[in-house]
């Protein structure tokens, strides 16, 4: 029955192909152009150690921090608690060189921290290293373990609490008999998705990681890179990226992994046993400090800078603006008929589109700017195509989110209008414009807003194509760091962190009005 | 003449047959109990069920298994009949372009016919900014607009309360007749029947049945519709 509107459906099976063909492409150059697994030295070994137990750390310290803030904020009514659960959805499109510069006047060499404990005469801690890049992925992974497990908290029905009260029960027997199985069934996936965003971290671990104890698989590629030339040892380490990310990826499939989209955070369940306020009151506090303290020490140091910035961070910005909203319009570009292919083409079919949407997942960044700089090397000065190769990636790795965000939503409009659509005779063409668009603003215009946010922020796949002509405003910024200019980099940092919120809004507010 | 020749629709372990006649012109309102098959019948009129045997024809020529817009087929759905992001005008412009270029003849046609269904001026209006009997005269108006001979009518005005759905009845009567249009609308209030006058399908028992005399027929219900009517 689903006759009319075809070109559309084909030009989403386009679209998966040339995502297919990207990442599976890359995949390939990268295995042809890797030297013998013999090849793996003990540094190598190292950084797959440590890309591993640093994970697991990670991870391990996001979810225990986020349980009591969970608890809190599920059984707790107070003012600003709805602004407090949106900013814990921030970090997402938050630049994570941002928050690590941020990080760094709070608790690096001359930071806030520091100089509290030289005031008391205590020795001063160090960021860089190990714990620099365990705090780095806790500050962007706490909040969303706490939305994760918040959702678990709110997903208990409120019969439960209200049957457990007319019984009698106390804190203690409640948490045994309610909110501990809840816990089992919701820690292992939100440990690991928090897992696996960990294993492909690339910016935390180029900005306060390195040195032989603590260098990521990401960052040894990029080593590889940058002080070596050595491509097939690059290639060799994206593979070895490779096979952790699936292996990681395969463990997180076989545990049912919870939607980190969920909305619905704004109820607050009732309760009816009385547990101190004081412990809840701390947690929501310290998190909030944890999160919030960062950005603030940030804009302290970073606004009076802003306007005195030298030019080469404002032309890095126009070019990251450039490559951002074409990123976020290839992004929408690829996915739309590609969501709508998938609801068109039925379960089985439509369940493998779906894969060739998510792949950009699945390859990291640095594997596939690997394999595109092997392939493109011999023909193109890589700094020449530095921006487009960054808005490329950048659009294929916003498109998993961008799914999500269209998928049940073209649903929904085709349930609802496409007998309508086909009893009047309406062609592809007209379907796309008179229907589809104006039904699918508001998702469209926030996973453009995703798309543009990420792009603005990537601090990835830029780095190894780049030269001094083609930098975006993260490697910028990075740069500034490296040279220790911090009150530039503070405001270079304010600026970016100003133009990526702008840019989601913007796209965000163009879905909403008059919508 | 609309013709279903041994009609078989199947869906799991739902099934219907259809062998009736309808003639040009006629306005029928077709009747039976909840999940009898009324819509699904209707539905394989407008082509968006696939009958599992059978021919539906109508003057002579086979319409089944043409796409829904090729059919002689002007549909009215229970709901979602208007797009909501669309103006009035542009909505029933819609029936006349359905790739929605209007020129400025197309224009005049439309604002005349929202004229006849009694909202001049209207054309401006957004369905959210219409009532819901306003609403369902803008649907009315893109219809009777595609100009095709058969109106097929799946309880459209199930949401307006009596009196508004008694005015809409009496609009589509006037309008179906003067441009000698063959009505078929389904309705579960036996009122609604006798209010478009003619003639009534009955669906029950896994059967279409009919035509029969509107009056008659709810006087003394053959004993499948006995029970429904109550």
């Amino acid at each position: 029955m689903a006759r009319g509107a075809r070109p559309l459906t084909v030009a989403g099976l386009g679209s998966a192909a040339l995502v297919a063909a990207l990442v599976l492409g890359t995949v390939i150059a990268v295995f042809a152009r890797a030297e013998g697994a013999g090849a793996l030295g003990p540094a190598d070994w190292a950084a797959i150690r440590f890309t591993l137990w640093q994970a697991a750390l990670s991870s391990a310290l996001s979810v225990a921090l986020a349980i009591p803030v969970a608890r809190a904020l599920a059984r707790r009514r107070f003012l600003g608690r709805g602004l407090l659960i949106t900013l814990l959805g921030a970090p997402f499109i938050l630049p994570v060189i941002v928050a690590v510069l941020g990080l760094l006047m709070v608790f690096g060499r001359a930071g806030w921290v520091n100089d509290a404990l030289g005031a008391v005469g205590l020795p001063s801690v160090a960021i860089y290293g190990v714990q620099g890049v365990i705090l780095g992925h806790v500050f962007f992974n706490l909040p969303l373990a706490v939305r994760l497990i918040l959702q678990g908290w709110l997903s208990v029905p409120a019969e439960r609490f209200r049957l457990a009260a007319s019984l009698g029960m106390g804190a203690g027997a409640i948490f045994r008999t309610i909110e501990a199985p809840m816990l089992r069934a919701v820690l292992p996936g939100v440990a690991l998705v928090i897992f696996l965003v960990c294993t492909s971290s690339f910016a935390v671990a180029l900005t306060l990681g390195g040195g032989p104890r603590a260098t990521t698989v990401e960052l040894a590629i990029y080593q590889a890179f940058r002080f070596d030339f050595d491509l097939g040892r690059a290639a060799l380490l994206a593979v070895v990226q490779l096979a952790v990310t699936l292996a990681a990826g395969a463990l997180a499939l076989s545990v049912a992994v919870p939607s980190a989209l969920g909305a619905g955070l704004d109820r607050v369940v009732r309760r009816w046993d009385r547990a101190p306020g004081w412990p809840d009151a701390l947690a929501i506090a310290l998190a909030a400090a944890f999160l919030l303290v960062p950005l603030a020490a940030l804009v302290t140091r970073g606004a009076p800078s802003l306007l005195s910035l030298p030019p080469v961070v404002w032309a890095a910005a126009g070019r990251s603006l450039a490559v951002a909203v074409a990123s976020a319009a290839l992004c929408l570009v690829l996915t739309l008929p590609l969501a709508v292919a998938i609801h068109r083409t039925g379960r089985r079919a439509g369940r493998g589109l779906e894969v060739a949407g998510m792949l950009g997942i699945a390859a990291s960044p640095l594997v596939i700017g690997t394999g595109l700089f092997i392939v493109t090397f011999p023909f193109v000065a890589p700094g020449a195509i530095a921006l487009a190769v960054t808005g490329l990636v950048n659009a294929v790795m916003a498109m998993p989110f961008a799914l999500r965000a269209l998928g049940p939503a073209v649903a929904e409009v085709e349930r609802d209008w496409s007998r309508l659509a086909q009893s009047l005779g309406m062609g592809g063409w007209a379907r796309l414009r008179l229907v589809l668009l104006p039904r699918l603003r508001r998702p469209l215009g926030f996973a453009g807003g995703l798309a543009a946010a990420l792009s603005m922020g990537d601090l990835g796949v830029v780095t190894l194509f780049a030269d001094g002509q083609s930098a975006t405003l993260p490697l910028q910024l990075f740069r500034l760091m490296g040279a220790y200019r911090m009150d530039d980099a503070a405001g270079a940092a304010l600026l970016l962190l100003g133009l990526s919120l702008a840019l989601f809004w913007l796209f965000d507010r163009g879905g909403r009005v008059n919508a | 003449m609309l013709e279903f020749d041994r009609l078989e629709i199947r869906q799991d372990d739902f099934a219907l047959t259809a062998h009736v006649s309808i003639p040009r012109g006629a306005h029928l309102a077709i009747i039976g109990p909840s999940g009898a098959g009324k819509s699904t019948f209707l539905a394989a009129l407008s082509g968006f069920v696939d009958p599992a045997a059978g021919r539906i024809v109508w003057d002579g020529t086979r319409i089944d298994g043409l796409a829904p817009a090729e059919r002689p087929v002007a549909t009215l759905f229970q709901d979602n009949n208007l797009f909501p992001h669309l103006t009035a005008a542009r909505n029933v412009g819609l029936g006349l372009r359905p790739n929605g270029r209007m020129s400025a003849r197309d224009r005049v046609e439309v604002e005349a016919i929202l004229s006849a269904v009694g909202l001049p001026g209207m054309g401006d209006r957004k369905p959210g900014q219409l009532s819901g009997g306003q609403q369902s005269r803008v649907a009315l108006a893109r219809a009777v607009l595609q100009d095709r001979p058969i109106l097929a009518l799946d309880e459209p005005f199930a949401a307006l309360g009596p009196a508004l759905k008694a005015e809409m009845i009496d609009l589509l009567h006037g309008i179906a007749t003067r441009r000698g249009l063959t009505v078929l609308m389904v309705t579960h209030e036996p009122a609604d029947a006798l209010r478009l006058g003619g003639q009534t399908l009955v669906v029950a028992g896994g059967a279409v049945t009919g035509p029969f005399e509107t009056g008659p027929l709810l006087a003394d219900p053959p004993a499948g519709l006995r029970d429904y009517l109550g």
